[in-house]
């Protein structure tokens, strides 16, 4: 009833999780059982170590948070020696969110995932807000975004799905050119560039200054990218931004998307998505729906 | 095993203006919860406050499967979890963190020190300690004699020592400048301010002891997946939610100049 496909990717359900919200997965491992996820994307991966932004990093605002991790990772290379052991029998999709500074990196990184036989798919993020060199940099023109995902392609042969940013005037014309340049399959929204200042101490919150937005606050925008891109693109969606129960989801995968994943929600229930897959079904099933894919796109 | 649960509160006591404590009831059957771990509030009914707050186990019993949170209000979240009484819900996510480090030798000398809402996870230490037969002393330090939200009830477990900033109680002046301080020790254990924490920890490794101290930051999800939580090791970029929040102060060297 729930299953639904991205290009190669069969996903039990529509609900994954998103990146640098849900560690590697294992992290939650007591609260609930991974192998019910449609997919888990794991924490955003480079070529080299990265001990990510200075600190304090995150700091809750109204509905959301904003955070300035910045890519804190082992690196590929640790990920395939280290973590990649511990994940790789899990039951689900586990998908490796894919960063980096250049396109030799992003092609690095992406090359060397490829050969890792249980990772069936690399969710390719051009859209993180919170590194100065590359991330951001690359999602926010369609020239560039169509360089680095044509780069990409070349080296990866799996499901190609590209993150983009919101943090731009048209998120519909960069998901038209990863489209061209090949990409299989967007995921949209990354974080909301935002600011927030404590008053009493009359400096930023955070040591980066400035962080990326997620969590409700951001959902109606989320949805509203996702609808565009929907009607913009023939590939796949997946929405994403501020998804904390079976209803947001729904909303999503009728304004255009074919999976969800949540983020921000799993601090606030670490077994949320659970929830939301068990919802989605008893939604279904109360309103005489038999196959979800009915209403993908329906608006 | 960690575990989402909702708790019921069976008890609510005010100490002074500022701190409170809850004794809360487990529906079932409650983890085992070691000294210096935590537990991840939610706050129901705020409208500001959507992340968990992160506040350190004071006390467990087990046998009644109850455990026991001491709360100082400073913000939105705390205010709101002032209000709530007996009978309510509270869900946690528990328990989180590693504990302190407990392989002490019985007879060993330790001293425990404590500032502000620093003084609940070391209560929690000193009934174990007590039990494997180390009697701490345990030195409380605060601006005043309304701002130690314990005291008396460490006397059970070890050799209570005060020091507070106006005289009000104890010892007058900061907890590091208190006799008992200067006493030799194997082993110290801290949670309170940074710069308390801070000083503690450049006298004793001066002294060659050990030391541990918890920390505290601001954290989301409290399980180590998302990284907000981290701090400057000497070992790199680790989450006080995960790898802390206990850290031996030998691997904060560099970011204390110890
Ligand atoms: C591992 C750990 C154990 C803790 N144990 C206890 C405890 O036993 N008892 C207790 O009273 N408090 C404890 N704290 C601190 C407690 O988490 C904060 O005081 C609380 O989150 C503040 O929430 P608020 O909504 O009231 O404050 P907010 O309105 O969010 O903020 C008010 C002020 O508190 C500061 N603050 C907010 N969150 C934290 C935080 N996580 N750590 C430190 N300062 C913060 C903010 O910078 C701000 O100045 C602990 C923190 C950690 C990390
Ligand atoms: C703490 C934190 C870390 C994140 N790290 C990454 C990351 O490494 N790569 C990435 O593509 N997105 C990252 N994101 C963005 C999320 O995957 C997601 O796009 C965003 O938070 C919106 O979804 P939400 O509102 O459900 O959280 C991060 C978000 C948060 C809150
Ligand atoms: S709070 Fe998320 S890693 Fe520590």
């Amino acid at each position: 009833m729930l299953e639904v496909k991205i290009h190669n990717l069969v996903l039990n359900n529509p609900v994954m999780t998103a990146s640098g919200t849900f560690g590697y997965g294992l992290e939650f491992a007591d609260f609930i059982d991974l192998s019910r996820l449609g997919g888990i994307v794991v924490k955003g991966t480079t070529g080299e170590r990265r001990q990510g932004n200075p600190y304090p990093r995150m700091v809750e605002t109204p509905s959301g948070m904003l955070n300035s991790v910045g890519l804190q990772n082992v690196g590929v290379g640790r990920f395939c020696s280290e973590v990649y052991p511990k994940i790789k029998d899990l039951k689900t999709n586990v998908i490796v969110n894919v960063s980096g500074s250049s396109i030799d990196e992003y092609c690095d990184v992406a090359s060397q995932i490829d050969a890792l036989d249980n990772i069936p798919a690399i969710e390719l993020n051009i859209s993180c807000p919170n590194v100065k060199c590359g991330g951001m940099g690359f999602g926010t023109s369609p020239d560039m975004a169509a360089q680095v995902v044509g780069a990409v392609r070349k080296v990866y042969h799996k499901t190609l799905i590209v993150k983009l940013s919101p943090n731009v005037t048209s998120i519909a014309e960069i998901a038209k050119a990863v489209e061209g340049a090949g990409a299989d399959s967007v995921s949209l929204i990354n974080t909301l560039l935002g600011m927030a200042i404590d008053i009493e101490r009359r400096r930023p919150f955070m040591a980066n200054v400035t962080g990326g937005l997620s969590g409700p606050a951001v959902k109606p925008v989320a949805v509203r990218m996702v609808w565009q891109v929907a009607h913009a693109v023939k590939i796949p969606v997946v929405g994403l931004g501020g998804i904390c129960t079976a209803e947001d989801a729904i909303e999503f995968m009728m304004a255009g998307a074919t999976a969800i994943e949540v983020g921000t929600a799993n601090f606030i229930d670490p077994a949320v998505t659970v929830k939301i897959i068990d919802g989605m079904e008893q939604w279904c099933k109360k309103h005489g729906v038999n196959d979800i894919n009915e209403i993908i796109g329906i608006i | 095993m960690k575990q989402v649960t909702d708790f019921i509160i069976e008890e609510r006591e005010q100490r002074g203006a500022q701190y409170f404590t809850l004794t809360l009831r487990h529906p079932s059957q409650m983890q085992k919860i070691v000294p210096g771990q935590f537990v991840e509030v939610r706050v129901d009914g705020c409208r500001e406050v959507m992340l968990r707050r992160p506040i350190s186990v004071h006390d467990v019993d087990e046998e009644r499967g109850t455990l026991k949170l001491l709360i100082q209000i400073v913000g939105r979240g705390t205010r709101r979890l002032a209000q709530l009484g007996v009978g309510e819900r509270l869900n946690l996510v528990y328990p989180l963190g590693n504990g302190f480090d407990l392989g002490v030798s019985e007879g060993s000398r330790v001293l425990l020190v404590g500032g502000g809402a620093g003084s609940a996870p070391l209560y929690h230490l000193a009934k174990e300690l007590s039990h494997r037969g180390v009697r701490p002393t345990i030195l409380i330090g605060g601006r005043n004699a309304g701002l130690i939200p314990v005291r008396d009830e460490f006397e059970q477990f070890g050799d209570l020592c005060i020091a507070t900033d106006d005289g009000s109680l104890g010892h007058r002046g900061l907890v590091t400048e208190h006799p008992c301080f200067a006493a030799s020790y194997d082993r110290i254990y801290t949670c309170g301010p940074t710069p308390m924490m801070k000083a503690v920890a450049q006298s004793a490794l001066q002294r060659g002891i050990e030391c541990y101290v918890s920390l505290e930051n601001m954290m989301a999800c409290g399980v180590g997946a998302c990284l907000c939580c981290v701090v400057d090791t000497d070992e790199g970029h680790l989450c006080v939610c995960k790898e802390g929040p206990v850290f031996n102060a030998e691997k904060l060297k560099k970011l204390w100049n110890l």
